[in-house]
């Protein structure tokens, strides 16, 4: 069984923010993050839950050594006796998952709901996800149903290369051909132009921008 | 003897060097629980040495301290009051064998003295001599101790009050030592 995030199918409906604060290891905080990739051109969403690194960030520049993997590789919340809340896992992310909790001072951060996905249950967000933007299943199931998308675990952020547990899905022309998802890089170009034609006119005659 | 690690997770490291290369903090300060919980034969064994080794030094050191306490535990005799200076029924709070060892005399009859720690064994609060009633009060927790004996009778103390050994010398009366009891 294996995360995998199509942002491309998120409607923004917010059900998996709702359902991540009634896990059982979330003390009822909600640890999912739903962004808006360019609020100003578009409405499109993106959820945005831990990837769970092979090589996590936070936990390398963890200075009280409070974040910790579990052997089938999920990156746990800050151990409350060990956090001191110095906020340095909220800024060393890369994918900016962790949440400084001020009201308990400590970081709480998506754990994959590990109460949940360590006894082969889905997480709260895949269970609820109406568009299966997050899908939780083996890769049999995600292949069989979404053809035209293939899952890509590596990120590059600019000298950083990154692999992660949690799958992101990409366009299955697109991930024949690239080895990574570089983010700085998409972070730096703007959204292309799209040109939309309707088949109810004749594209001869005009091209409708 | 060797024990294999069991890691189930493939170690990246973000310099990318294999973790031989790699600092000794990072291995000791690992990120992946299996690695961090995982205590060596040769740890172990260090800690259970090391650890019996600090209880002993530690039972000679409880020794030590025991045998310089008795040497200087001889305490001269203090003069508490005169017989005449304390009616009877009455009680005299004086100080042994330190100041601030806080104590009580009371006269029971004309010559009957006892004396006690003014500390009640429960939590060391300052009774109260009621010696109409044959009784030590102690008003924090209603603690009551037997006048004639200073064992407890009511209330939470379980020990009774250390006694103060009192002798009367041409109409003084001196504390001259005192009585530790644990029953």
């Amino acid at each position: 069984m294996e995360f995998f995030v199509d942002p491309s199918r998120c409607i923004g409906c917010q059900s998996c923010v709702q359902a991540c604060s009634e896990c059982d290891t979330h003390k009822g905080q909600s640890m999912i993050h739903l962004e808006y990739v360019e609020r100003s051109v578009s409405t499109q969403t993106t959820p945005v839950i831990c990837m769970h690194c092979d090589s996590p960030t936070c936990a390398e520049v963890c200075p009280a050594d409070a974040i910790k993997r579990t052997a089938d590789g999920v990156v746990q919340s800050a151990r409350k006796p060990r956090c001191i809340a110095c906020n340095n896992c909220v800024l060393a992310c890369p994918f900016g998952v962790p949440k400084m909790m001020v009201e308990f001072d400590l970081m709480m951060k998506c754990d994959m709901c590990y109460d949940r996905t360590s006894v082969g249950k889905k997480p709260m967000c895949a269970s609820v996800c109406p568009s299966q933007a997050l899908f939780f299943g083996t890769r049999e199931q995600i292949e069989q149903s979404r053809p035209n998308a293939a899952p890509l675990n590596r990120f590059q952020f600019g000298n950083q290369e990154i692999t992660t547990k949690v799958n992101m899905m990409v366009p299955a022309t697109h991930a024949a051909r690239v080895e990574h998802i570089d983010v700085a890089a998409a972070l730096e170009s703007g959204p292309t132009e799209r040109r939309v034609a309707l088949s109810v006119m004749d594209p001869g005659q005009q091209g409708v921008r | 003897m060797t024990m294999d690690k069991k890691i189930s997770l493939p170690v990246i490291t973000p310099d990318g060097r294999p973790p031989e290369a790699q600092p000794k903090w990072r291995h000791d300060f690992p990120i992946d629980v299996p690695e961090a919980d995982y205590v060596a034969r040769r740890d172990f064994t260090k800690f259970m040495v090391l650890t019996s080794f600090a209880f002993v030094i530690g039972q000679f050191w409880i020794g030590l301290k025991r045998a310089f306490r008795r040497e200087s535990a001889g305490t001269s005799a203090q003069r508490i009051a005169s017989v005449a200076a304390v009616p009877v029924g009455g009680a005299v709070s004086f100080s042994f064998p330190k100041p601030n060892d806080a104590c009580l005399l009371m006269r029971t009859g004309t010559d009957d003295f006892v004396a006690y720690s003014a500390k009640c064994t429960h939590l060391s609060c300052a009774v109260l001599p009621d010696v109409k009633n044959n009784a030590l009060r102690c008003p924090c927790h209603n603690g009551l101790f037997d006048l004639a004996t200073g064992r407890p009778l009511a209330g939470p103390p379980s020990r009774p009050l250390p006694r103060i050994r009192i002798e009367v010398r041409k109409g003084e009366i001196f504390a001259t030592a005192v009585e530790e009891r644990m029953t």
